[in-house]
């Protein structure tokens, strides 16, 4: 059962923490497109903001699912038997 | 004291104050149809009355709202209320009027992104009441100390599964409303890669795996935020629980008004956001059953 938890609490980490990698990669390729494309061209800021936002939303969502996920295992942990 | 009965008071000790690992638990479980925590992960005959009444009840707040503004609706100067409905309805509809090009349609699209925008951000926005007040009141009027209770309906996965899946019927019925039947199971197997009968097969295949994909990953992108953001309000709320249980304490207790006031400010932003994002999605897959491939 120990071993059971120490790789719960492995997996836990690695949701989190490669979740959080992918999403920080995306909202910063997106930001600094987001910040070129409307320097270039001032008029289009409102228009992609929106868009920006939407995709914010987007990108952040597959990250937070894998926290509540390993929140999940960590504390109402499914794979040891009570 | 003889070693059993220090080990009965112990044993209580544990039993009134929960773990950690308990608080989350009880937290999690639905007041349902049932009256004890659900056992199998899906079983159709369990009805969570919680998220029932409150998503009714929101519904139903958010329909008396928008009726005051437009009963109250003045075309002379306008209030603040009608200005802050005024621009709302604006929002909506000029989203609506980019994606969905059908006038006809949108008499109805438009004013369902609406209910939907308003009515996900209400059920949202309960998030933001302190964790523990609703349940804790009605733990005292049903006299029961472990009542079961959530507050957020759109933390339960039934609850934004079934409005995606709402969503995905409005879609059927406009691809057959716009295309006819013929046209659209004619799209079915012709779409993706093209009218051979070789790929019927694979064509049918992908636009049920995308019906299937949309579906799910619109109603599990609301839940999945929802949840954890609710999750981490409930880690916040244990940092304040552990405050008087360690020596260390005071350093807990003003992390905890820390991190609690952190997370809800940045939760605010998730919250619209993510009613927002629902909105969109809704228009723009029915927006999808407009167009011909």
């Amino acid at each position: 059962m120990e071993h059971v938890l120490g790789f719960v609490a492995l997996a836990a980490g690695l949701i989190i923490g490669l979740g959080a990698i992918g999403a920080c990669i995306g909202i910063g390729i997106m930001g600094s497109k987001y910040l070129e494309a409307s320097a270039r061209q001032p008029e289009l800021m409102n228009a992609l903001q929106t868009k920006m936002f939407l995709l914010a939303g987007l990108i952040d969502a597959a990250f937070l699912i894998g926290v509540g996920i390993a929140m999940m295992f960590a504390f109402a942990n499914p794979f040891v038997l009570k | 004291m003889s070693i059993e009965e220090g080990a009965v008071q112990a044993h209580e000790a544990a039993a009134n104050a929960p773990t950690a690992g308990e608080y989350i638990g009880h937290h999690l479980t639905h007041f349902n149809s049932t009256g004890h925590p659900q056992a199998s992960i899906i079983d159709f005959s369990v009805i969570n009355v919680d998220t029932l009444f409150y998503s009714v009840t929101l519904g139903l707040l958010t329909i008396f709202l928008l009726w005051l503004a437009a009963r109250k609706a003045t075309s002379g100067v306008p209030g603040r209320f009608q200005g802050a409905i005024e621009m709302l309805v604006e929002m909506v509809a000029g989203q609506a009027k980019g994606i969905i090009h059908e006038e006809e349609s949108r008499k109805f699209v438009a004013p369902l992104a609406l209910t939907v925008f308003v009515w996900v951000f209400m059920m949202n926005a309960m998030d933001f009441l302190p964790l523990d007040v609703i349940p804790n009141i009605w733990q005292q009027i049903t006299g029961n100390h472990h009542a079961y209770m959530r507050v957020v309906p759109t933390a339960d996965l039934n609850a934004t599964l079934g409005m995606s899946m709402g969503v995905l019927l409005l879609c059927v019925y406009y691809n057959i409303k716009i295309k006819g039947f013929g046209g659209w199971v004619h799209e079915l197997f012709t779409a993706p890669f093209g009218s051979h009968p070789l790929l019927y097969p694979v064509n049918f295949a992908m636009q049920m795996i995308e019906f299937a994909a949309k579906t799910i990953s619109h109603g599990m992108r609301l839940f999945g935020n929802m949840y954890a953001g609710e999750l981490v309000f409930m880690l916040i709320a244990l940092m304040g629980a552990a405050w008087s249980a360690s020596g260390t304490g005071v350093a807990l207790w003003v992390g905890q008004v820390l991190a609690g006031s952190a997370w809800a400010i940045f939760h605010i932003l998730i919250v619209v956001l993510q009613a927002f994002i629902f909105m969109m999605l809704t228009l723009v897959y029915i927006g999808q059953a407009h167009e011909g491939h």
